[in-house]
C-alpha cells in the first residue's frame, strides 16, 4: 500500500448527500479480476452520456457537461470534498479503487459509511471527518475561489486553508500508523499467530462446534 | 455485570485486546464470491500466503451468473472469467465451493443459513454488504471489503474497533401482512441511512420474535441499510429449531453443549445500550420506497412526498434529484404509479418464505398487460426445488411469471436481468439507488407480497384491502 504523508491538492467538491458506491463504480465494473483499472470509471453514469463497459477506452465517451469532475477547473483535485453518508451501499473495495485510480487520495465529508470508510484506509486513501459546519464552509470556499486547494497534514492531523486557517481532524491511532507508513496490515497481524493458535486451542475445548 | 448480546459475542471473539483501542477479532465464517475475492486471492499468491484454517470458508458464486438456459454456461465472457476465477481459486486453495451445476448453489446469503454454515453465536464476514443478514442467527455478521477478505483467509481474523450497540424495540404484535421487509424499510424510513452508523443494532420486541428465521434475515439483511455495522436478533426457540439438522450444523454430544451456550445469546435484562429507541407494529403499514435511498419510503396508503416539507437543504436537494430521476410528482398517490416489471428474489427476500407469500396473491390470477417482465429467482437451488416440491412455480408461470435459475439476479443486475432505462420496477431486493437494477431503471423496494400484488395489479395496491376480500 502506498503510504499518506502529506498532500496538497486542489478540491473538487461533490454537493450530494448519500453518495453510494453503485455511484462511484456501477456494477458492471465489478465483473474485473483485478484491483486496478477502475479510475476512468468513477461516478461512470454520471460522468457519460454513453452507457460505460468494461475496458472500453474512455477518451473519447461524451461527457456530461453538467457534471462536476467535468468542469475544467476541477481537472486534476485530488481531494474530493462531499456530503454526508458518503460511500454508503455495496461493500465493494472497487470504489476505493476508482477513487485512487482518478487520483484522488483524500476524501473530506461529514460522515462516512462504515464499510468504504474502513475501505479507504486499506488503500492509501484518507478520508477525514468534519462537522457540517466546517464542511460547509469548505464548500463555499472551494465555489468561490477558483483553484482551491488545501494542505493535509496526516502526522499533525491538520488541514491548512489557503488563507491560512488551520483545521485539525481525528484518527485512529492505528489507522494512521498504518497509512502514514504504508503497512500491510496481514503481516502485522501474522507476527501474532502463536496467539491466534491460542485461542483457537482454548476454543477447542469450550466451543468444539466452532472448529 | 448484564451484557447486550452483542457483548456476549463480540467477547467470546477476542483474540487480543490492543492498546490502541483497537482488536484482534476472530472470524468463524467467511463466506466468498466471485465479484469481491480474486483480487483477495491474487494478494495471497503474491505474497506466497495460504489460507489459516481452509474449512472456515465456503464459497458459491451468485452475483454473475445466468438464471435462464444455465446448460449452455456462462455467455458473457468477463462474467465467465471471474466466476471461473473462483473455481480456480477454491481449487487451488482448497476451499469448498458450491459451483453453478450444484444444487446447493445460490446467493451467498441464502446458501449459508441453509447449510447450517450459519451458527449461533458466530463470527461471520463476507466481501458483500448484506452479511449482515446472519445476525438474525444471534451471530455477529459484518461485510468486509476485498482486503479484509485476505486479511480474513491469511489470519482468520480482522482487526476491528469495537462499535456502539443500539436496541431498537418494536413492540406489539406485527398487523396482518406486515413482514420483516416492511419492518426493516419502515425502521430506515425513521432513522434514515445513517440512522445506525457506527452501531450494531440489536432488534429486539414481540414483533421481531414473532418473526420467522426468514423474516429475521429480511431484516437483519437491511441493517446495512440503515448504515450499521451489523444487526441481530437473540436467539430462542425458532433460531434453534432453523439450524438443527441442516447439513454443517452441529449432531449429537456437541449439538446439546452447542444448544446450551446458545441458548445465553440473548441480552441480559439490565443490559445497558448506547442507545436505545422504540416503535410500535400496529404503526407499520405495507411499505413503498419511492425515491432513490432506502431511506425514502412511506407507507403505501401514502402519496408522493413534496420537497418543500424536507427538513434541510441537503435533503430538499435530494428529493428533488430523486422525484426528477423517478419521474414522479410530488402528491401522486403511491398506488397510482404503474409499474414495467417485477422482481422477486435477492438475498433479501429470495427464501422459500418469501416464495409462498408471494405465490399466495398470485394464485388464480394474472400479471397485468402493462407490466412486461415479472421475474421469480429463487435465493438457491434448494430453494428453487423445495418452490417446485410445493408447486410454486406453476402458480408463478400459469400468472405470467417467468420462474429462473438462482442468483443475484435483478437485485444488482450484472447479469442479463436488468431494468432498461426509464423502466420501473417493485422489486423485493434492498437498495434503490439510480443505477442498481440497470442504468436508468427506476426501482421501488416492497415486500414479496406487495411485489406479487403489484405484478397482478399493474400498479402498487395495498395488500391488507386485498386479504380481506
Amino acid at each position: 500500500m502506498q503510504a499518506f504523508t502529506t498532500l496538497n491538492g486542489l478540491v473538487a467538491p461533490m454537493d450530494r448527500a448519500n453518495v453510494d458506491t453503485d455511484a462511484i463504480i456501477p456494477k458492471q465494473f465489478l465483473k474485473s479480476i483485478k484491483r486496478t483499472g477502475y479510475g476512468p470509471f468513477l461516478f461512470d453514469e454520471w460522468r457519460y452520456e454513453d452507457r460505460g463497459e468494461p475496458e472500453m477506452d474512455c477518451t473519447n465517451r461524451p461527457k456530461r457537461a453538467d457534471f462536476v469532475l467535468n468542469q475544467p477547473r476541477y481537472q486534476g483535485a485530488q481531494i474530493l470534498l462531499a456530503r454526508e453518508n458518503f460511500g454508503c451501499g455495496s461493500s465493494r473495495e472497487h470504489a476505493p479503487w476508482a477513487i485512487l485510480g482518478y487520483g484522488f487520495a483524500c476524501v473530506i465529508a461529514p460522515s462516512f459509511a462504515d464499510i468504504f470508510f474502513n475501505n479507504c484506509f486499506k488503500n492509501g486513501i484518507l478520508p477525514i471527518v468534519l462537522d457540517d459546519a466546517v464542511v460547509d464552509r469548505l464548500f463555499a470556499d472551494c465555489l468561490a475561489n477558483e483553484g482551491f486547494s488545501l494542505e493535509i497534514d496526516l502526522q499533525s492531523q491538520t488541514i491548512r486553508t489557503p488563507s491560512g486557517q488551520s483545521i485539525s481532524f481525528e484518527v485512529d491511532a492505528f489507522r494512521k500508523h498504518c497509512l502514514l507508513n504504508g503497512l500491510d496490515d496481514i503481516a502485522l497481524t501474522l507476527a501474532q499467530a502463536d496467539t491466534i493458535r491460542q485461542f483457537e486451542n482454548n476454543r477447542s475445548h469450550a466451543a468444539p462446534w466452532l472448529s | 455485570m448484564a451484557q447486550t448480546l452483542f457483548d456476549k459475542v463480540w467477547e467470546q471473539h477476542i483474540v487480543k485486546q490492543n492498546d490502541d483501542g483497537s482488536t484482534l477479532l476472530y472470524i468463524d465464517r467467511q463466506l466468498v464470491h466471485e465479484v469481491t475475492s480474486p483480487q483477495a486471492f491474487e494478494g495471497l499468491r503474491l505474497a506466497g500466503r495460504k489460507p489459516w484454517r481452509v474449512n472456515a470458508s465456503v464459497a458459491t458464486p451468485d452475483h454473475n451468473v445466468p438464471t435462464t438456459n444455465r446448460d449452455e454456461g456462462i455467455t458473457d465472457p468477463v462474467s465467465r472469467t471471474q466466476v471461473k476465477a473462483l473455481d480456480n481459486n477454491c481449487a487451488e486453495f482448497g476451499i469448498t465451493e458450491f459451483g453453478l451445476g450444484d444444487i446447493r448453489q445460490g446467493v451467498v446469503h441464502v446458501m449459508g443459513p441453509e447449510q447450517g454454515l450459519i451458527l449461533p453465536g458466530m463470527t461471520v464476514v463476507c466481501g458483500d454488504s448484506h452479511t449482515s443478514t446472519h445476525g438474525a442467527f444471534g451471530s455477529i455478521a459484518m461485510g468486509i471489503g476485498t482486503s479484509e477478505v485476505e486479511h480474513v483467509l491469511a489470519t482468520q481474523c480482522l482487526i476491528q474497533k469495537k462499535p456502539k450497540v443500539m436496541r431498537i424495540n418494536v413492540e406489539g404484535a406485527r398487523p396482518t401482512g406486515i413482514t420483516g421487509k416492511d419492518v426493516a424499510l419502515y425502521i430506515i424510513g425513521q432513522i434514515g441511512t445513517a440512522g445506525g452508523t457506527g452501531y450494531a443494532i440489536e432488534f429486539a420486541g414481540e414483533a421481531i420474535a414473532s418473526l420467522s428465521m426468514e423474516g429475521r434475515m429480511s431484516l437483519c439483511n437491511m441493517a446495512i441499510e440503515a448504515g450499521a455495522r451489523c444487526g441481530m436478533v437473540a436467539v430462542d426457540d425458532v433460531t434453534i429449531a432453523y439450524v438443527q439438522g441442516r447439513p454443517y450444523a452441529p449432531k449429537g454430544n456437541v449439538w446439546t453443549q452447542a444448544e446450551a451456550a446458545w441458548r445465553e445469546l440473548h441480552s441480559d435484562a439490565n443490559a445497558v445500550f448506547d442507545k436505545e429507541m422504540t416503535f410500535q407494529a400496529a404503526d407499520i403499514a405495507p411499505q413503498v420506497s419511492w425515491g432513490t435511498s432506502p431511506e425514502m419510503e412511506l407507507p403505501v396508503t401514502a402519496c408522493v412526498p413534496d420537497p418543500a416539507n424536507a427538513r434541510d437543504d441537503v435533503q430538499r436537494q435530494g428529493w428533488q434529484r430523486a422525484l426528477s430521476y423517478m419521474d414522479l410528482k410530488a402528491g401522486m398517490p403511491l398506488q397510482d404509479i404503474a409499474i414495467d416489471k417485477v422482481f422477486i428474489g435477492s438475498c433479501t427476500n429470495g427464501r422459500i418464505e418469501d416464495f409462498r407469500e408471494a405465490a399466495a396473491m398470485v394464485k388464480g390470477r394474472q400479471v397485468a398487460n402493462n407490466v412486461k417482465l415479472a421475474l421469480a429467482v429463487p435465493g438457491s437451488g434448494l430453494v428453487k426445488q423445495q418452490a417446485e416440491a410445493e408447486g410454486l412455480d406453476v402458480v408463478f408461470r400459469d400468472a405470467g411469471f417467468e420462474w429462473r435459475e438462482p442468483g443475484c439476479s435483478m437485485c444488482l443486475a450484472m447479469n442479463a436481468d436488468r431494468l432498461e432505462p426509464g423502466e420501473r420496477c417493485a422489486s423485493t431486493s434492498n437498495r434503490n439507488f439510480e443505477g442498481r437494477q440497470g442504468m436508468g431503471g427506476r426501482t421501488h423496494l416492497v415486500s414479496p407480497a406487495m411485489a406479487a400484488a403489484a405484478a397482478v395489479a399493474g400498479h402498487f395496491v395495498d395488500i391488507r384491502n386485498l386479504s380481506q376480500e
